[in-house]
């Protein structure tokens, strides 16, 4: 059952994934990119993150997917030609990377590695979310706290950005 | 229980599929939407890895990324709507002024 989910999981995943890439049109593009969000949520939950799971959908889907979806219908494109120039360029370092993946594969084998002594954290007790919350505001307090400047400095950015004309106001 | 490899390669084959999209395309916006893809490939990696180690850290880590994608695209779409601005095209063979 459960190889089932996975499998069902990854084949969508992989799918929509080579959409985004391969579709001419943006927002099918983007509609492929919504259903792999949708999916990747339903692996975190096979992977019991269910709290990850629900701020996959309410942020990717729900927030980043509609800003991509606001700026592609406002700039209204034309379809344009699909690939780039270098294209060749591009499949050569697409082999590559190919190669690379299957050679490594092949080299460590389906073996997995032990699990390392002392990296364990009680998590059976606690929900999913109450877990993440205490690491959260606990060990990784200073990372949070630098991660909303971040959103802070990507606010302001954004609106110095798109502003027309700052400072130049009926000039 | 589904071996860790099997979420590995599966991510491997997501950030690939970024990878080349990011060299092919030539339209800025599945540009940044093969980035978001790299981005979510990592993330599998680091949930399966957090599930497989029973150490909570890797879905911290999520979260952080999750930051950072939501400040990127926030950035990225405000370039792109001011290079739209400025040369009326968002395909990126148009902007070169910084190519020798």
């Amino acid at each position: 059952m459960e190889q089932v989910f996975f499998f069902y999981f990854a084949v969508v995943i992989a799918a929509t994934s080579v959409l985004v890439v391969a579709l001419r049109n943006p927002i099918y593009s983007t509609l492929a990119l919504l259903i792999m969000f949708f999916h990747v949520a339903g692996l975190y939950v096979t992977l019991h993150a269910e709290f990850l799971a629900a701020v996959q959908i309410i942020v990717y889907a729900g927030a980043i997917l509609v800003l991509y979806l606001f700026v592609v219908m406002l700039l209204n494109l034309k379809q344009d030609v699909r690939y780039h120039r270098q294209w060749p360029m591009a499949a050569a370092v697409g082999v590559i990377l190919v190669i690379e993946a299957v050679v490594l594969t092949a080299m460590k084998g389906w073996t997995t590695p032990a699990v390392a002594a002392g990296t364990e954290t009680a998590i059976a007790g606690a929900g999913n979310t109450e877990a993440i919350g205490d690491v959260l505001y606990t060990t990784y307090l200073f990372p949070f706290e630098v991660a909303s400047v971040i959103l802070l400095v990507a606010m302001i950015g954004a609106i110095i950005l798109a502003k027309k004309d700052i400072g130049e106001r009926e000039a | 229980m589904i071996p860790l490899s099997y979420y590995l390669i599966l991510s491997g084959i997501m950030f690939l599929t970024g990878v080349i999209g990011v060299l092919l395309r030539r339209n800025i916006i599945i540009i940044l939407l093969s980035v978001e893809l790299m981005l979510n490939a990592t993330n599998i990696n680091f949930v399966a890895f957090s599930q497989y180690f029973h150490n909570v850290a890797g879905q911290v880590f999520v979260f952080f990324t999750l930051t950072v994608a939501a400040a990127e695209v926030a950035v990225g779409l405000a370039i792109i709507i001011a290079l739209y601005r400025a040369k009326s095209t968002i395909n990126i063979d148009e902007f070169q002024l910084l190519k020798w």
